[in-house]
């Protein structure tokens, strides 16, 4: 054998069909992990699809502000020479860019999003933009009347479309059967124009793609909106008028014509056509909530989620009457504790019981511990409502039993007392079972070994069993714990406004208030907490410890 | 390998019949968001049997409206709308028309008219607040209180401030836990007009007095935050008197038989109705149009009061609303409505509260937990 075997080592080790042996070992347990690979990958691609994506999603909600930078790009960027800290409204230019800004977004019906993201900062927002953006229209329509009364030829969006588009495009949308199932050619500058009239081309093109893109209509028969008109008026009046004279393209004599008259149009003044349509269009702190809230990530979310707010001069503490996560937070984690700890207390020796009874009591008690763990959590925690309210069971006893004057009955439940008690009760098998399991392991010589040298009975629990009993408390108390400050239906049913969890906040500002940016950032430190407190457990207890079997 | 294909053609289908699922819409089939319980129950049997029989089309209830919003949103967003009509509360409907996340509807084209000719819109009149929104139903807030437990020699409570009073009628009371309805009660039972309270609310001190008010009752305060939660207080005894749902009080009174008596007094004005969601295709679109066509004249919106207590929303449905299915008993009378229960009524201002709501919200959470 050695010397068949020196004799191939020689040549190379080959396999039965000529290939190295190497390599075919090396294809073979690829296609064996491959395989691996393939069985693990449904629950990975669902674990990755259902459970981190949307997490890191959710996380990134908390920090981006994206859409006041896309609601408003010009006026943010207007916005930028202007001094936030100073006592000056912003100049003409912004507002000029605003009326820009808020037409386009009120077409896309953006700005109302945008009121209410800037409304969770400032009071007002809301209405101001949703008011802004129903009479921004009228504002530019100044513009409109005056080129329609001077020339028909503006009326019509088809004149427009002559010599705004280029040729090809032209022909292209005018060959286009609106019932075939091609898409519509989509819209095509013409050349020079854009140098010649830079805004009324910038204006026109954004026109073009909502017509085409958003409302899916024929862009050949619509007609633009009042927008291109001022946009129009200002190239005119403009740097760049001077090509207009040398401009020998489509509707050249109408678009001269209209040069010449230009200059001696109303104008509008869109500081004071702003200021008409809301007061606060002159107020510094809308502008600076503006200014504060331009950049594309944002620490506000979390400035909130911890009592505190954005403000011109960096970041300050919310108004005492506004102080609510900080209480929410340290009450979670205090009442978890608490949850953890009685559990702890009465599980011990409920699992104690169970490890050390002959196995067909334990098995009968089990039941015990399982058939209220597998009743709907819904059903357990209704149960406690009924029980513990003034005019239930628990009280009536006692009032029954004299302990408790009929006057003054126990208030158990719609506080903290409720909620403690309500999760102990649907926690508890989270830290028996672990505990039990623990103790199982627990050879009961061990005890009888200290007993017979001398032990008492409570030294020999304290110094024997008790330290190998630790790995199932730690277990069991990491599973309540961390379970525990995530509850929030059982809060809600139970804990009246004293008794109620962060999660209940996480859930408010989800589903009902949409601030999911401020959820988001609530929800990154509360896991940031569990990490740490994990972290921490670690450290101190040793996670190797743990065992849950 | 075997092994390997069936592990592939059983993902492919399931990820398949996933995404037929979620696309949910087979060629006869629409699904009609709502709020569970007896008010969806009397829609069922007031709109959507009598639609599937007379169109054939299979509808599927989904209980989601409370949460409808955030939803419609996050469809929006994942570009997947599974919903073809949803039933909001007014509030919740301009939110979503201002959003973009509702379609908007022409009252004259999309809705039917009256018997007698009067177009939608006026037979519907101030009650379309928002151009995407069409009315179903006026339901109202209000308080119901123990009979039993009202105190010897005193007369049982009419007035809304019985609310803050201690002295006269001890008990806990049940609120809601948010601030819209609570802050307006507060200052109106602290003496502001009824015409005032929202410019009064708009400021600073305005909202403290409200809180203040309310400051003396706090303890005695039990908060809710489902319908349910009120009748059931008032059934065991737990409160004296608290605020709910007119409909839920009818049922409590007239079908259960519960020793309560409700005041109309003040009695909150809300709208509920429906939207279609925006991002749908054309054919979806048609069939909804169809079915609120369907469902909002005169006769059907008159045929839900047989159902649930709700006031409909037409003027015309009005003389047509009859007797309860079940009981026999005449529903006009129990409707929110009615002239002899809308003497004092408070429409709330939905455009405060858009703008009010984070602010005002924050300081009343403040408010509760301290």
């Amino acid at each position: 054998m050695r010397a068949s075997d020196a004799a191939s080592k020689k040549k190379g080790v080959l396999a039965a069909d000529g290939t190295p042996l190497k390599r075919s070992l090396n294809r073979a347990l690829r296609m064996q992990k491959l395989r691996a690979l393939m069985l693990v990958a449904p629950l990975l691609i669902f674990v990755l699809v259902t459970f981190i994506a949307p997490i890191a999603d959710m996380l990134w909600r908390s920090v981006e502000n994206d859409i006041v930078s896309d609601t408003l790009p010009k006026t943010t960027e207007a916005l930028e020479d202007w001094d936030a800290n100073g006592n000056e409204l912003p100049g003409e230019t912004v507002y000029r860019a605003l009326y820009d800004d808020i037409f386009f977004a009120q077409e896309a019906k953006l700005h109302t999003r945008l009121g209410s993201r800037l409304n969770y900062e400032l009071t007002g927002m809301s209405s101001l933009f949703r008011k802004s953006g129903r009479s921004v229209e009228d504002m530019g329509e100044v513009y409109q009347d005056q080129f329609e009364d001077l020339n028909e030829f503006w009326e019509d969006g088809e004149n427009w479309n002559s010599f705004m588009g280029s040729d090809s495009w032209l022909s292209a949308i005018q060959s286009w059967d609106e019932d075939s199932d091609t898409a519509q050619p989509r819209f095509e500058m013409r050349d020079g124009i854009a140098d010649m009239l830079p805004n009324t081309a910038a204006a026109y093109q954004r026109f073009a793609d909502f017509i085409q893109l958003e409302d899916e209509d024929n862009l050949y028969d619509e007609d633009p909106w009042a927008i291109v008109y001022s946009s129009f008026y200002e190239d005119l009046t403009g740097e760049t008028a001077s090509q207009i004279a040398s401009y020998s393209g489509p509707a050249a004599a109408e678009i001269k014509a209209a040069a010449e008259a230009a200059p001696d149009f109303e104008t509008v003044d869109y500081v004071a056509a702003f200021r008409e349509i809301d007061e606060d269009w002159h107020s510094l702190d809308v502008w600076q909530t503006i200014k504060i809230y331009s950049p594309d990530l944002t620490t506000g979310y979390f400035l909130n989620s911890v009592d505190m707010q954005k403000s011109a001069d960096g970041a300050e503490l919310r108004p005492e009457d506004e102080r609510i996560y900080g209480i929410l937070f340290w009450r979670t984690m205090v009442m978890s504790v608490a949850i953890t700890a009685s559990c702890i207390l009465l599980g011990y020796p409920v699992a104690w019981i169970l490890a050390n009874l002959p196995s067909r009591t334990a098995n009968l008690l089990m039941i015990l511990v399982l058939l209220p763990f597998w009743t709907s959590l819904l059903v357990r925690t209704s149960a406690w409502k009924v029980m513990l309210q003034q005019q239930g069971v628990i009280n009536d006893t006692l009032v029954w039993l004299g302990l408790v004057a009929d006057a003054d009955r126990l208030v158990l439940i719609n506080n903290q007392t409720g909620t403690i008690i309500a999760m102990t009760h649907i926690l508890l098998p989270f830290m028996i079972l672990p505990m039990y399991s623990v103790m199982q392991t627990i050879q009961p010589s061990y005890l009888r070994a200290a007993k017979s040298l001398g032990a008492t009975n409570w030294t020999a629990f304290w110094r024997v069993y008790f330290p190998q009993s630790v790995p199932g408390i730690g277990a069991g108390s990491i599973l309540v714990f961390i379970l525990a400050i995530g509850y929030y239906i059982t809060p809600e049913i139970v804990g009246g406004t004293s008794g109620t969890f962060i999660s209940n906040r996480i859930a408010y500002h989800i589903s009902s208030s949409l601030n999911w940016g401020l959820a988001a950032a609530l929800g990154a430190i509360l896991l940031a907490a569990v990490l740490i407190l994990y972290y921490a457990y670690d450290k101190i207890v040793g996670i190797d410890n743990v065992k849950l079997g | 390998m075997k092994l390997t294909k069936m592990l592939m053609a059983s993902t492919a289908l399931t990820v398949a019949a996933g995404m037929s699922h979620a696309d949910g819409h087979m060629a006869n089939e629409m699904t009609i968001v709502s709020w569970g319980g007896a008010y969806s129950n009397s829609q069922q049997k007031a709109y959507h049997e009598p639609y599937m029989e007379k169109t054939g089309v299979s509808i599927i209830n989904d209980e989601s409206s409370a949460e409808a919003v955030a939803k419609l949103r996050a469809m929006n967003e994942a570009g997947n709308v599974t919903w073809d009509v949803v039933d909001v509360v007014a509030a919740d409907a301009i939110r979503l028309c201002d959003e973009g996340l509702a379609m908007e509807i022409d009252p004259e084209e999309d809705l039917a008219a009256a018997p007698d000719g009067t177009s939608a819109e006026d037979d519907f009149g101030d009650l379309l607040v928002s151009d995407c929104f069409i009315p179903q139903i006026v339901y109202s807030t209000t308080f119901g209180y123990r009979t039993d437990m009202v105190p010897e020699g005193v007369d049982a409570p009419s007035d809304v401030c019985s609310i803050f009073d201690l002295e006269t009628y001890p008990g806990k009371r049940s609120l809601e836990k948010r601030p819209i309805a609570n802050m307006e009660w507060a200052l109106l039972c602290d003496g502001v007009a009824k015409d005032e309270i929202y410019d009064v609310l708009a400021t600073e001190e305005g909202q403290d007095r409200a809180l203040a008010k309310l400051d003396t009752i706090k303890d005695d305060v039990i908060w809710w935050s489902a319908g349910a939660d009120t009748p059931q207080l008032l059934a065991d005894g737990e409160i004296f008197m608290g605020s709910t749902y007119n409909g839920r009080l009818f049922s409590a009174i007239v079908e259960q038989d519960q020793p309560i008596g409700m005041l109309w007094d003040a009695q909150m004005f809300d709208l509920d109705g429906w939207i279609i969601p925006t991002g749908l295709s054309d054919e979806r679109v048609a069939r909804a149009k169809d079915f609120i066509k369907f469902a909002t004249d005169t006769q059907r919106l008159a045929d839900q009061a047989a159902y649930i207590s709700y006031g409909p929303a037409r003027k015309s449905s009005a003389p047509l609303v009859g007797q309860h299915a079940e009981l026999g008993i005449d529903m006009a009378p129990h409707m929110p409505t009615d002239p002899a229960n809308s003497e004092n009524t408070f429409l709330y201002n939905y455009e405060f509260w858009a703008d009010y709501r984070d602010d005002i919200d924050a300081k009343f959470q403040a408010w509760l937990v301290q």
